[in-house]
């Protein structure tokens, strides 16, 4: 036992939690396994903390993501218990005496351990056109464009997102149909649908079966979401969007 | 270079619905539809049984025991139904007056007034008829 852990575990007298995480390392696993690890009981460390200690002191061979550690980054998701979490904000006192379950963010193919593939996601992210479209101009770098309060208060809520994917995994049908082009990417184009300096138009890309159309309102992105971003909501609002300009082909958004 | 070995893609849950009390609501709200359905095309039945005249005969059939069952079936699916549509409402539905923004339980309050208003007028008639 090194110095570092053994300081680690008198600061932590000797409780300990289990944690049950998934490995999955390709070529060695057909699919993926669970391996327990006892990680000391520390009331301030989060799930993040738990694998970290793994990784530095147990087994460096466990793959997982994480950057910032503060809930900003969002590449810490993964499924606690069965729950779409971020890892950093998670708690290790949430789970009593554990043990803890870490499995992948579900929804995605798995590329090692604990991380997952999200390269269709960001082709999603990007067919939105996720930037302030803006048409016949070519204003100087300094022009500014000023915005109310309330015009900023119209798609504020949906500026937090953090493409953590949480909603995604807690989507079913995301799970069943890879193809939905999902919460997060539908949320991030109202926010500049709903964004006054914006001139863009994304109908062809959100009136779509696999767009807004495929969400049959589950509502769980919404109860998953660290940032508050409510994904369910974003859709059902551009769901009545699309219906009135199909109506109404003249009105736009 | 050699090629990254493929990603694992996880099975299908069959049972997904079943993992949590969200899921299985959805999917009960889901199924209830099939009575949202069912009961419209009664009331269509009801409704072509007294234009033609047929309303005896109608009313015959309804009373039948197996279309009462369904009939109390239907119902209990359809309040079931209405009750977690009408609670959903204020997501797609984001009203501002003047900068203030409705709260969701007004929204989701007046939705369901509504709906008790006019099964109350409903009833009003159909309950006076039995007089
Ligand atoms: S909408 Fe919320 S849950 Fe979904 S990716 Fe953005 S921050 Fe994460
Ligand atoms: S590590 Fe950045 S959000 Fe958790």
């Amino acid at each position: 036992m090194t110095d570092t852990t053994q300081a680690v575990r008198q600061a932590a007298g000797t409780r300990t939690i289990r944690l049950e995480v998934a490995r999955y390392r390709p070529g060695q696993d057909a699919e993926p396994v669970f391996q327990g690890y006892d990680v000391p009981l520390m009331s301030d460390w989060a799930v993040l903390d738990g694998l970290n200690y793994i990784k530095d002191q147990l087994d460096g061979s466990l793959s997982y993501r994480w950057s910032c550690r503060m809930g900003v980054c969002g590449s810490c998701g993964m499924t606690v218990n069965g729950e779409a979490r971020l890892t950093c904000g998670t708690f290790l006192t949430e789970y009593g005496e554990g043990p803890v379950r870490i499995e992948p963010l579900k929804g995605f193919p798995v590329i090692r351990d604990l991380v997952v593939d999200i390269e269709e996601f960001l082709a999603k992210l990007t067919s939105v056109r996720p930037w302030l479209i803006r048409e016949g101009e070519d204003p100087p770098l300094t022009a500014e464009y000023a915005q109310t309060p309330e015009q900023l208060e119209a798609y504020k809520q949906y500026s937090m997102c953090i493409n953590c994917l949480l909603c995604y995994s807690a989507c079913p049908v995301y799970v069943l149909d890879p193809d939905f082009l999902g919460p997060a990417a539908i949320a991030l184009a109202q926010r500049y649908n709903l964004d006054s300096r914006d001139m863009g138009d994304r109908f062809d890309v959100l009136n779509q079966d696999d767009a807004v159309w495929g969400c049959t309102f589950v509502g769980e992105c919404t109860k998953v979401c660290p940032k508050h971003v409510d994904p369910a909501e974003a859709i059902q609002r551009y769901k009545l969007t699309a219906a009135l300009r199909s109506v109404l082909p003249w009105s736009r958004r | 270079m050699k090629a990254p070995p493929a990603a694992y893609r996880p099975r299908r849950d069959h049972l997904w619905f079943a993992r949590t009390r969200n899921y299985t609501i959805f999917v009960l709200r889901e199924l209830t539809s099939v009575f949202v359905a069912w009961s419209v095309v009664f009331l269509l039945l009801l409704a072509d049984a007294v234009l033609g005249g047929r309303l005896a005969g109608f009313a015959a059939l309804a009373a039948q025991p197996w279309m009462i069952a369904l009939n109390v079936l239907a119902l209990a699916a359809t309040c079931f139904h209405a009750v977690t549509f009408l609670n959903l409402a204020p997501k797609a539905t984001v009203v501002r007056l003047d900068g203030y923004r409705l709260p969701a339980w007004m929204i989701q309050g007046g939705n369901h007034s509504l709906w008790l208003a006019v099964s109350a007028v409903i009833a009003f008639f159909v309950l006076r008829g039995f007089h």
